[in-house]
């Protein structure tokens, strides 16, 4: 300790004033000024995870808002054309798999066929020239000493044939354009007008089993009965019509019913070449259809975009609301505080199913289903967000830099947003991205139960085609596969990138949820 | 003495927060039109009768006064416990007796989920944390993160494919029936059951694992092993303790949570549970099951907050719940 006293005496005359002439400034940076922002974006990039995981959900981003946009020509968009409905359940296929030859992706699935049906498409195969069994595994006999076929089926020409009602102009240009692209669509009837089952145009017994002659060919059962001049196009081969067309034995390409003012053609129509005729295209389905035809790679899109959207308006509204309201509370404090703190008390114990359902009961029907499941989400979601804002205010608000500013005069409104909520900035942030994958789940659980109904022949939801596939669930699994990997992938990189930008912005809490 | 207060004033906050809840619920629920009870044919008059009975119309069938109605629904479930009556799932069966035949079902799929999740969560995140930064670690942690995040219908949808379809180990869906501990009955449940632990696994692991990491590095540790323990005895006796001070409340409030169900679960494998009740009930608009169940969910959830606030105090006395600063 030292003592005062033992200071020893100075005069004043000593002391003397070191650079009264120069002025003294800090000395200025010669670095670059690094933000907060700037600060955290550099740390994120260095967690690789999150980076992927957020490349990953711009790449879902893009497919969302992209897809729907410019596949227009979808096959489902327009409400009155069913053609659609011919198309379901097949497989996925991409045109790359197919040129390459591989077995994979190819739109063809592994099928163990019986006799019966391995020859009915066999003669799909036969009649229109596709190459309908891609590959044929083993072929084995059963204990009843019957054959079995493990066989690789391709799905979109096994789709088959079906009867088509055409007006007269419908019946002409179809046959135009095969006489275009001599590509056949069209197919002779069978003889039998009994059958009901299109594929079918050979000898077969009542339960459509085709009757092989002794070398195990089909038998063809085309129509030749009755008058054939309203066809002048292609014809099958076989068909004694090629070399002259007033052959005697010509097969019949129509069932014409109706007079002459009204008439009508009932055609056996190919479906795979028939899409080319309508669509200019072959089909492909990226994903492939679902059991109502419909391309799950546009639909996936479409109800993803609407999810994407849902979640971001209701992560914007959560933030606004959540904001104002925990900053009051947490800026005021006392009693403010408390009675604003029992209010959400109460709204967060509500069950959210329960708001959910009384919402789409006494809204749904004014509002639309939408809207109402946006107020049911909204209710409950700022609770979360404004207590995260409430923290932050009480962590900030004892600071001395708030003390300064108010002694200079601030005033209450400008202390809370200019001075205050900036700094809490980065957690709400980080709270609001994790707000939407939360939204998304939730409302992908609300459709899947059936408990809200988003579905319709233009919009969807991922939880819808989760609920319509699970019907499909052990023979189509491609339909419930695509909504299932989409949803996963979602949350995954949500999750990822959430811990990313936590990290990012609190370096402190840096693998405390791990 | 001041945790006996403190308790009560929970339980009192609980129940006005519950009324609150519920009454409104009602109100909403009742002041939609009702479902017509001339849809059930010859059940009508019984419908219209239970409905007399609880007041809820007059004896010509028209409704009364909301808040009358509303009288009566208190003076009902209070006073005499009755629910009424299924009006369009159970036909005129009495809703709390199905209720109560529901129950076991979800009961049993949930305790044996949790009886699977907890040790094996708690394991793999205590093993996770031992051997943190070393591949086991980085395997245990991915797996978590992928579990946590994928939502459960996910798994569930691949393990009716994979175990139930593909590989038949399992029956695609639970059977029926009340018997209960018969092996084809708990054999058919435990898709249902794996499914729901693989997310509870997940959460117990991270949880355990982040917990625990925090505490493995602390000082007092140091000290415990320079003292000469051996590193399980540390981890054993000091680090897991105060490690699991934030966990074991999770785990208390699992014994309630037993009652209620996953909806979606439910759904997927067809138990028949209060789960599958509930959005049965929502979706056709079965009013009363509703109400009831509403009613049971929000006790549930309340319920398990309280048990979670006050097994804090008696794992960790330190903590002393609502006092003051």
């Amino acid at each position: 300790m030292i003592n005062k006293n033992n200071i020893p005496e100075i005069s004043a005359e000593k002391f003397k004033f070191v650079g009264t002439d120069e002025k003294i400034h800090d000395q200025k940076f010669e670095t670059k000024q690094v933000s907060y922002f700037r600060d955290a974006f550099h740390r994120f990039c260095k967690n690789k995870g999150s980076v992927v995981a957020a490349i990953i959900i711009c790449i879902l981003l893009v497919y969302s808002i992209l897809v729907p946009v410019l596949c227009q020509t979808n096959y489902t968009l327009v409400p009155t054309d069913t053609t659609y409905l011919e198309y379901g359940k097949l497989l996925p296929r991409s045109g790359l798999f197919v040129n390459m030859g591989m077995n994979f992706w190819d739109g063809a699935g592994k099928q163990t066929l019986g006799e019966a049906n391995y020859n009915a498409l066999r003669a799909i195969g036969q009649e229109t020239g596709h190459e309908i069994i891609k590959k044929v595994y083993e072929v084995r006999t059963d204990a009843d000493g019957k054959s079995v076929y493990d066989v690789r089926v391709d799905s979109y020409i096994s789709n088959g044939f079906t009867y088509l009602t055409l007006t007269e102009a419908q019946y002409k240009a179809i046959q135009d354009w095969q006489l275009e692209t001599g590509v056949q669509v069209i197919y002779p009837a069978n003889a039998d007008k009994t059958v009901s089952n299109a594929n079918i145009w050979y000898e077969a017994n009542k339960k459509g089993v085709a009757k092989l002659d002794k070398e195990g060919n089909f038998v063809n059962n085309y129509r030749t009965s009755g008058g054939d001049g309203d066809y002048y196009s292609l014809r099958v081969e076989g068909d004694p019509g090629i070399e002259d067309p007033e052959a005697s034995g010509r097969y019949r390409y129509a069932t014409v019913t109706g007079d002459s003012s009204s008439i009508s053609y009932k055609c056996r129509v190919f479906k795979y070449t028939y899409f080319q005729y309508r669509y200019g295209e072959e089909p492909t389905f990226l994903f492939g259809t679902n059991d109502k035809g419909q391309d799950i790679f546009t639909r996936l899109a479409s109800g993803a975009r609407f999810s994407f959207i849902f979640a971001i308006c209701i992560a914007s509204i959560n933030l606004v609301i959540g904001a104002i309201y925990g900053s009051i509370e947490g800026y005021y404090g006392g009693w403010v505080d408390m009675l604003m703190e029992r209010f959400s008390d109460i709204l967060s114990r509500i069950p959210f199913m329960v708001v959910t359902t009384l919402f789409q009961l006494h809204l749904a029907k004014k509002v639309g289903v939408v809207p109402s499941l946006l107020f049911a989400f909204v209710l409950t979601g700022w609770i979360g967000m404004a207590s995260t804002v409430r923290m932050q205010f009480y962590r900030y608000k004892g600071q001395e830099y708030i003390l300064a500013a108010r002694t200079l005069g601030a005033s209450d409104t400008r202390l809370m947003f200019k001075h205050i909520f900036p700094n809490s900035l980065g957690t709400i942030v980080t709270s609001s991205v994790l707000v939407i994958p939360s939204v998304i789940f939730s409302e992908s659980s609300l459709t899947y139960l059936g408990i809200i109904n988003l579905d319709s022949a233009t919009r969807t939801s991922v939880g819808t085609m989760l609920a319509n596939g699970r019907a499909f669930l052990s023979t189509f699994p491609h339909i419930i596969f695509f909504p299932a990997l989409f949803i996963s992938l979602l949350m995954l990189s949500f999750n990822l990138f959430g811990n990313g930008l936590r990290d990012a912005f609190n370096p402190a809490l840096r693998g405390s949820g791990e | 003495m001041s945790t006996l207060k403190y308790v009560v004033k929970r339980l009192l906050f609980m129940l006005v927060t519950f009324f609150i809840i519920i009454s409104l619920a009602f109100i909403l629920v009742r002041l939609l039109p009702n479902v017509d009870a001339k849809q059930f044919g010859k059940d009508m008059s019984l419908i219209l009768q239970r409905r007399i009975r609880q007041g809820l119309v007059d004896a010509n069938g028209n409704k009364i006064p909301i808040m009358l109605q509303y009288f009566n629904f208190v003076k009902n479930t209070l006073i005499r416990f009755d629910w009424g009556v299924s009006e369009a799932l159970y036909i005129g069966q009495d809703c709390f007796k199905i209720f109560l035949s529901k129950l076991p079902n979800t009961v049993l799929v949930n305790a044996y989920s949790s009886i699977v999740a907890v040790p094996l969560g708690l394991a793999l995140g205590i093993y996770a944390a031992l051997k943190k930064n070393k591949w086991q670690d980085h395997v245990i942690s991915t797996g978590v993160m992928v579990l946590v995040s994928v939502p459960s219908y996910v798994y569930a949808f691949l393990i009716q494919y994979f175990l139930c379809f593909k590989l038949k180990l399992f029956p695609l869906i639970m059977e029926p029936g009340t018997d209960f501990f018969s092996w084809p009955m708990i054999r058919s449940m435990l898709p249902a059951v794996i499914a729901l632990a693989l997310g509870s696994i997940a959460g117990y692991a991270r949880f355990t694992r982040a917990e625990l990491t925090e505490v493995l590095t602390s000082e007092y540790l140091l000290l415990a092993r320079t003292k000469g323990l051996t590193r399980g005895q540390t981890t054993v006796r000091h680090a897991l303790r105060n490690a699991m001070v934030p966990i074991f409340p999770s785990i208390i409030s699992e014994v309630i949570l037993v009652l209620s169900g996953s909806l979606i679960i439910e759904n997927i494998f067809v138990v028949p549970g209060i789960g599958a009740l509930y959005v049965n009930s929502i979706t056709s608009l079965d009013y009363n099951f509703f109400l009831l169940l509403s009613s049971f969910y929000t006790l549930i959830g309340l319920a398990a907050g309280i048990v979670v606030d006050l097994s804090y105090g008696i794992i960790d006395p330190r903590i002393r719940m609502g006092s003051r600063k």
